[in-house]
């Protein structure tokens, strides 16, 4: 097998690395713009469920709204999600496909960003809430002062977790049209009739991404463990 | 000036306390004690309304409070010391203390600053300011988790069980801040729950014996511990070690 050759065809003849580097712009905005998204989300839902459930069934409306959300969500495929709100949601709207993938992936971001500071905030002492109230601190006080700081640093490691799964299954945007890295490596393929080098290429290159942010959290978390000495 | 009228609870079937009536005068120093399980925790957990009663009143300084009432005035002046402190793990023990005089507006950023450490330097943990509460004994943390709430100048403290987590060791530099607190302020109003039986009887100006949910005697320490009237309470002494 001819490498430089196939590296020729693959990426340099005809300005094919322009697709590679369409599809690694596409790739990484429509996941970090997903993640703002997904936390923003994730944190709202979180939030109204926590409340309902330490004021005696309030927001009862939004919180059975919350819950459905994230049972919709978590109870079908992304792959659907995404091309309902392609599909029909937008279906006659024009709109930029790259903030289609934003907001589907976001939207599904959320319902798992939830769970998992839900997860985290109920890790915590009750006593801490209680300590909380004891000295006269209102529930919004509490939750933003003494719950949250200690509940985002218990899941950092799952939300970078989220984060990593969530560059991964931007893959799925080659679903709708969306040029990112593996539609990138797909349109190649198609033009040199070779798939070897696009798709090891293109997954060499989500490695690299994917190893950069394990790095990049670990280290966040040693910060975050140390800040305190 | 604290009274509780009737105060019923249950959890689900359980009725854990059955109709308590206690009339609290200022500056009393109350000790609760009685076999476990017969709600004195809860008790005192009602009292600060960190649990809702099932029914009854809680009225301070003639103004009746519950859950939907004024609740952040009366637990500014009725602060809680628990048995497993509840530090705010991710604040430093300065953060512990001002956290909430600043968050309320009662003290200003420097004035809590100055307040947190005068008492610091009381209880000899000055040097402690920066640490966080996981690099502090037992006893340490205690003691800053009183100071948390003696900032807030509270009019009655519920300990609840405050030394029961504490290595013996510690046990004294906890219940000497107490007394301190006591010597310093004639008029602070305490509520107890221990089973520190010496502690409460030479400490305590009264002292309370609850039994499945009801008061079964209240009265001085010397007439608790010297001479107990109700059978149950004589069984309950006789089982433990008041030396």
């Amino acid at each position: 097998m001819n490498i430089v050759g196939n590296f020729y065809q693959s990426v340099i003849y005809d300005g094919r690395w322009k697709f590679i580097l369409e599809g690694l712009k596409n790739t990484c905005l429509i996941a970090l713009g997903a993640v703002i998204l997904g936390v923003i989300i994730g944190s709202i839902i979180a939030l109204i469920r926590n409340y309902h459930d330490h004021h005696n069934n309030k927001l009862k409306v939004l919180n059975f709204l919350a819950k459905a959300y994230t049972d919709i969500i978590r109870g079908t495929p992304s792959t659907l999600q995404l091309m309902i709100i392609y599909y029909i949601i937008f279906g006659s709207v024009d709109v930029n496909i790259v903030i289609v993938g934003v907001l589907a992936f976001g939207i599904n971001s959320g319902a798992y960003v939830a769970e998992i500071i839900r997860a985290g905030v109920n890790s915590i002492d009750k006593g801490q809430m209680e300590a909380g109230y004891a000295l006269g601190l209102s529930y919004k006080q509490i939750i933003f002062s003494i719950i949250f700081p200690q509940a985002i640093k218990n899941v950092l490691p799952a939300l970078g977790n989220e984060f990593i799964t969530l560059v991964k299954e931007t893959s799925i945007g080659a679903y709708i049209g969306i040029v990112e890295l593996t539609k990138a490596s797909d349109i190649i393929a198609s033009r040199t009739y070779d798939y070897f080098f696009p798709l090891i290429l293109i997954a060499l290159i989500y490695l690299t991404i994917t190893f950069i942010l394990t790095k990049l959290i670990s280290r966040m978390e040693v910060r975050l463990n140390h800040a305190r000495s | 000036m604290l009274e509780v009228k009737d105060l019923k609870k249950s959890f689900g079937d359980r009725k854990v306390l059955k109709g308590i009536d206690l009339n609290i005068e200022k500056g009393e120093v109350i000790g609760i004690i009685g076999p476990s399980g017969c709600g004195k925790s809860t008790l005192l957990r009602c009292i600060n309304l960190l649990e809702e009663p099932t029914s009854g009143e809680i009225i301070y300084n003639g103004e009746k409070y519950d859950r939907n009432r004024n609740l952040s005035k009366y637990r500014r002046e009725v602060g809680m010391v628990f048995q497993q402190f509840n530090l705010f793990p991710h604040l430093t023990v300065l953060d512990n203390i001002t956290l909430a005089p600043i968050k309320l507006g009662i003290l200003t950023e420097d004035e809590a600053m100055k307040a947190a450490k005068r008492y610091l330097k009381k209880i000899d943990l000055a040097d402690k300011a920066n640490n966080y509460p996981d690099e502090l004994s037992g006893g340490q943390k205690q003691r800053v988790a009183i100071c948390r709430t003696l900032v807030m100048n509270p009019k009655v403290i519920l300990f609840d069980e405050p030394t029961s987590a504490l290595d013996p060791e510690m046990i004294g530099e906890v219940t000497k801040l107490m007394r301190d607190i006591k010597e310093v302020d004639f008029n602070m109003t305490m509520i107890i729950v221990s089973h520190e039986m010496k502690f409460i009887k030479d400490f305590c100006t009264r002292v309370i014996f609850l039994d499945e949910g009801k008061i079964v005697e209240d009265g001085t320490p010397k007439q608790i511990f010297d001479h107990p009237k109700d059978e149950r309470l004589q069984r309950f002494l006789s089982k433990i070690n008041t030396r």
